[in-house]
This record gives structure tokens, sequence and C-alpha cells, in this order.
């Protein structure tokens, strides 16, 4: 208590508040020093702001397209017993949904036009694949009647497919699609090569692969690139039969697992790997147990960390360059305060002579910095956040005039430009801004304090 | 009976600057003592080292050899704190260019001295205490209808007199003047002295610096400081 009054009432002295604010608002130069640090402050939170969105937006769509938790293997030949395994699971009190996934290539085209493209087979079933992923919300025309899905409009005793939307759809300049209120009525022939489980070709001696006819039902929108452009979605028996995965016992690719909610995703997949060496060791004496060695247990960020760390990286990238921008925010309140502290010799000279300390003189300066700091980086914020209110009207407008983008919608994937300003991301800008300042200033407050009065004083003499 | 026979007292106190390479000997064992309530003026040409003298006893500066005594207390023996104490409430000082802040008020100027003693808190206890004390010494000073002007919309011998106000705002056991009337016109000039001699009169010691004979013969008592050294 004696402590917090000594620095509270004791350390604090009025006469630096006052004239802090007075040489604030009287010294004219150092409008040039908050106007530096407003404008750093502001397009660091412009481009933080948007980075950030798009960062945060990424690894959204990613932990949506993935789940929570993925126990899988890389391999095309899978793994058995993963409804054994989906029933351990089930009986835990931290999952919510668990989906068993077919994953593979295949070649895709409509029948008779011999244009086969390479595409991303993922087999599943959409009611329990939506209960553990976001797949229900990157439909179009099925979003509120997942398990319909796979049936096309005309018949629907056919099967049908969900396709990447990019691979279905054509986007325009403002990164739009037009669907029309049907799916389209489009055949897609797939084709597969069935591996057996030690990953040999099923039909090698007659050279055939598995081909069957899918009839476009709908198709998904998760936001990811190469996602969009490069899967196609069936029912869940007919992709496991396509890859020759539907024999005894019948395998998967992969188990995607959401965690009940309030379970953290790190103790949700620590119990999950728990349970699979448990579950690994109960089945060793099964056949195709070799199988179960080469699945992993993987959180969604580890998972996706391929496509996830490229863009973290390019964020970090983009904050080691504006921490550039914040050290030339530096050397411009350094060199204001340069300035100042030449101009204010004498005063620091008077101050001393009615009996300020050094301490008390550092203290005024950095009091002053501070200020600079607060004024500047509160201008910048609210100018920043202005302009990310706009941000995206900005740019239509743009667009419209002069045909300016900063993304091309047509190449990129991306809808607005996040604006949305996160409080920890302002917090952080701020306090370095404000920090930058007192950090500009120190030196030249030194400098100030290890002045002799005597000698300032008679330099107003001369 | 009095505690101590000088309020201020030097011994032998030596002082030089290096200019380039060579040393350039201001003060060569300067020996003095002023009496409590005394008016002294300490007279010298330019560049003799009587400003330098006074900075010394003020605590504003060091000598290279030699004490300076306040009240039997060695000021080289101050602590930091104590030095920056001793400057604020046992001295005043009046300077030749005045050396006012311009960022602050006459009234402010005034009471800058008791400002900075305080904290936030104390000072906004004292506040209104310390405003009456800097508004009487304004009125005194003939500057009750400048409190809140600043000091470049004052003439010389006004901002003089708000000098000698600040200067008296922690009733200071010793004024210090330094060439108080140098930058002022004579009839000025003279208001200054006649308000350091009423000062002095009431029971303040003043020790002024001058290069004026004339002006030095207004004080009780003159000291020459000739080559560095008291004649």
């Amino acid at each position: 208590m004696h402590w917090a009054q000594s620095v509270l009432a004791l350390r604090s002295r009025m006469y630096k508040i006052i004239l802090a604010i007075r040489y604030l608002i009287r010294c004219r130069i150092t409008y040039f020093a908050v106007l530096a640090v407003a404008l750093c402050v502001w397009i660091v939170v412009i481009v933080m702001t948007v980075m950030t969105g798009l960062v945060g937006g990424y690894k959204l769509k990613n932990h949506k397209f993935v789940g929570d938790c993925v126990v899988g293997t890389k391999s095309l030949v899978g793994f058995a017993y993963y409804e054994d395994f989906i029933k351990m699971l089930e009986d835990t009190d931290y999952v919510e949904g668990v989906s068993p996934v077919i994953k593979s290539y295949a070649l895709a085209g409509q029948p008779g036009t011999g244009q086969d493209i390479r595409l991303e087979m993922i087999g599943v079933d959409p009611a329990r694949h939506s209960q553990a992923t976001g797949f229900a919300e990157t439909l179009h025309y099925h979003v509120d009647d997942v398990s319909k899905v796979f049936e096309p409009r005309e018949d629907g005793g056919l099967s049908g497919c969900v396709i990447g939307i990019d691979r279905i759809l054509e986007r325009d300049s403002n990164g739009r699609y037009t669907a029309g209120p049907y799916p389209a009525d489009i055949e897609v022939a797939v084709s597969c090569f069935p591996l057996t489980s030690r990953g040999a070709l099923v039909k090698a001696t007659t050279g055939l692969v598995n081909t069957k006819t899918f009839y476009y039902s709908d198709h998904s929108r998760t936001g990811l690139a190469r996602v969009d452009s490069s899967v196609i979605y069936l029912p869940f028996e007919q992709a496991q039969l396509l890859c020759g995965m539907g024999g005894v016992p019948k395998r998967v690719n992969a188990i995607h697992i959401k965690f009940k909610p309030g379970v953290r995703l790190q103790e949700g997949c620590q119990d999950v790997s728990s349970l699979w060496r448990m579950f690994k060791q109960a089945k060793t004496d099964e056949s195709q147990s070799y199988l179960l060695d080469a699945v992993t247990v993987q959180s969604w960020r580890v998972h996706r960390r391929m496509f996830i760390a490229a863009m973290e990286k390019e964020q970090a990238m983009l904050t080691v360059m504006f921490g550039f921008v914040g050290i030339t925010t530096v050397f411009i309140v350094f060199v204001v305060f340069y300035m100042i502290v030449s101009h204010k010799r004498k005063d620091i000279g008077i101050l001393k002579s009615v009996g300020v300390s050094n301490a008390n003189i550092v203290q005024l300066f950095s009091g002053f910095a501070f200020l600079i700091g607060v004024l500047g980086s509160s201008i910048g914020t609210v100018a920043g956040w202005l302009f990310l209110l706009k941000i995206n009207r900005i740019e239509t407008f743009l667009f419209e005039r002069f045909g300016f983008q900063l993304w091309d919608r047509v190449i990129f994937f991306i809808g607005d430009i996040p604006n949305e300003v996160e409080f920890k991301v302002l917090a952080v800008i701020v306090l370095s801004a404000i920090g930058a300042c007192l950090l500009g200033a120190l030196v030249p407050s030194l400098q100030a304090a290890s002045l002799r009065p005597a000698e300032t004083l008679q330099v107003g003499q001369l | 009976m009095k505690k101590h026979d000088y309020i201020l007292q030097t011994r032998g106190i030596h002082k030089s600057y290096r200019m380039g390479a060579t040393e350039v000997k201001v003060l060569k064992g300067v020996n003095l003592a002023v009496e409590e309530g005394e008016f002294v003026a300490i007279v010298g040409s330019s560049g003799s080292g009587k400003s330098t003298l006074l900075h010394i006893l003020g605590g504003l500066d060091k000598p290279g050899r030699g004490a300076v005594s306040f009240e039997g207390r060695d000021l080289s023996r101050f602590s930091a704190g104590e030095l920056n104490r001793f400057r604020n409430k046992a001295v005043g000082f009046v300077f030749q260019f005045y050396h006012l802040l311009d960022e602050l008020s006459v009234l402010e100027n005034v009471f800058l001295p008791t400002m900075v003693s305080k904290s936030v808190i104390g000072w906004l206890g004292y506040r209104r205490q310390a405003r009456r004390r800097a508004r009487e010494l304004l009125v005194q000073l003939g500057l009750s209808d400048r409190a809140n002007h600043k000091p470049y919309q004052l003439s010389g011998g006004e901002r003089q007199r708000v000098a000698i106000g600040r200067a008296l705002m922690n009733a200071p056991r010793l004024l210090l003047a330094d060439e108080p009337t140098g930058n002022l016109d004579s009839a000025t000039g003279n208001g200054i002295l006649d308000s350091l001699e009423e000062l002095n009169k009431a029971g303040q010691t003043v020790v002024m610096v001058t290069h004026d004979e004339r002006i030095a013969q207004r004080a009780r008592r003159t000291i020459t400081l000739a080559d560095g050294k008291i004649t």
C-alpha cells in the first residue's frame, strides 16, 4: 500500500502533466510525430486486420472442412475395423460426431466425351459427415436436407454426386457464382482403381477400373481453392465399392471427428490417440491389422498444416515488414524529440533551477512521448476503423470506376475483404505504437536529463 | 542565538572550463561569506566568473575544488534529492533573461516551484493555497492584472518581476539574482532593484551579481570579483 501510494501520489507531479500537454499543443513539430504515428497505426490496423481476417477465415474453412480431429492414413489402401473404432468413439463423452470417409483419386468426365479429368474423390455419409464437419453448410441445394444430397432431382433412385463448385460453375469478376434454381442435368462417369489390402490393383489381370455414372445433385463451396476445384463427393458405400474397400473387412481412409462443445482440441486429440492405441492393441491378431500401423491421429491444425503454414508464413512476413514501418516511426519520433529537446534546453535548465530531478525530466519527456503515442494511435485507429468499415464499398467503387481490384476474384477465392477489427490485434498495435514512441523518446529524454542546468541557462545569456 | 554564523559560505572555490585543448580557469579560490539578511552585490566585469560563482552558490553547478556551505551544511555532501530540494526550497533564482516557461501563464510560472514539490494528490489539496500565495506575490509585484497572461505577452520589466515572484514562491532563505536588471532599461531596472531592496528590508537574504558598479551600490555590501578572485 505504501509502495503504491509512493508511486501514485509521490512520484507523479502535476507540472509534468501540464507541461506535457502544453508542449503537445504548442510545439508544432510534434504534429509531425503524431501524424507519423497515426499513419503508421492506420496502415498497420488495415493490413493486419485484412491479413488476420484472411488467415482466420482460411483456418476456419480448413477446420470446417475436416472437423476437429482426423484418424487416418495417407495410404490409398486405407485401414479396416473402422466400425469398431467408431463404436468406441461414440461411447465416449467427448465426441459429438464421427464420419468415416473414403478418399481416393478418380477420373471423372461426361460419358462419351472422352475428356476425363483427375479429381479427389471423397465418399461420405452426408448426414454423418455433416455432424463431424461443416459439409452441410457448403452445399447449395440441400443445405437444409443434407441426407438427400445424393438423390438427383429427376430420379431419387439414381446415384447423385456433389461436385466442387469451381468444377461446375463459372465465377464472375465479383467472385460470384450464378447457380440455377435446380441442379443441371449432368451425368458424371467416375472411374477408380480399386486396390487390395496389400495395395495391388484388384483388376490387374483385366486392366479394368471400376467405373460408375453419377448424376450431379449439388455442389459444394468450402471457400478453399484446392478443394472447390478438385473434389467430388460420392455416397459412402458406392465410393467404398469403387475403391475396392467394400470387401471383408471393409476399409476406409479416414475417420473425421467433432468434439463436444467445451472439449479442448489438444485434450480431445490426446484422448482419441489413447483410445486408438488401445484399439490397435486389441486388433493385433486380426487379419489386415498391419494396416492400422500407418494410421495417425491428428488435430485439424496438424492435418491441414501444409496449407495453413503457408498462410501463416505470409502473415509472419507481413508482420516483420510492418515491424520495419514501426522502426521508421521510432526513428521519426526520435528525430522529433531530438529537435524538441534541443529547442527546450532552456526549459530544462529552468525546471532544474526550481528543483526538478533528472528522473522527473525523463518522465516529463516520456509523458510527452506517451501523449503523442496515445493521440497518434487513437487517430490512426479511428481512421483505420472507418476505412475498414467502408473498404468493400471503396473497392467496389474503384472496380466499377477504374477496374481496380485488390484481389482479382476470378483468380482468388476471396469474397468480401475481411474488415472485422480484432480487439487483441488492435491492442497489440496501439501498445506497440505507444511503446515505439517511448522508445524513440528515450535517448533524447535521457540526454535532456543529463544537461547541466548552468550550461543550458548560460546559453540563453550568450 | 544563531544556529550558524553565515547562511552561505565558500572556501577556496575553483572552477575551470575546457575550451578545446585549452583549460580556462574561471574561479581561482573564491572565499566569501554571507550573513542572513544581507544584501550582497558581487560585481565584476564580463567574463570574470560571477555568473559561474552564482550558479555554484545555488547548486546549479559544482566547483572543481573548494566547498560551499549553506547554513553550515556542505553542498557537495548533498545527495541528488537533497540538492533538488535545496534548489526548490532554500534558494530562489532570478536570471538576467528571466527564464520563464512560455507554455505556462504568469500565475503558473509563479507557483511552479510549489507545484514541482507536490505530488498530484498533494497539489490538488494545496492548489488553492498556492494560487493564493502566487496571487499575493503578483499583487506585491504590481502584476495582479497579468496573472493569466503568457510571459511573451509581457514587457521585460514585467517578466523580471514574474521571475522574482517565482523565486519567492517557496519563501527561500536565499535569493540569488544574476544581472537582474541587465536586460532592462534604467527606469525598469530601478523598479526591480527597489523590489529587491524592499525584500531585503523585510529580512530576505539577497546575493546579486552585476557588472554595473552603480547597481551594485544599491546593495548593502559589495564584493568585487576580478581575475577569478575576490579582491
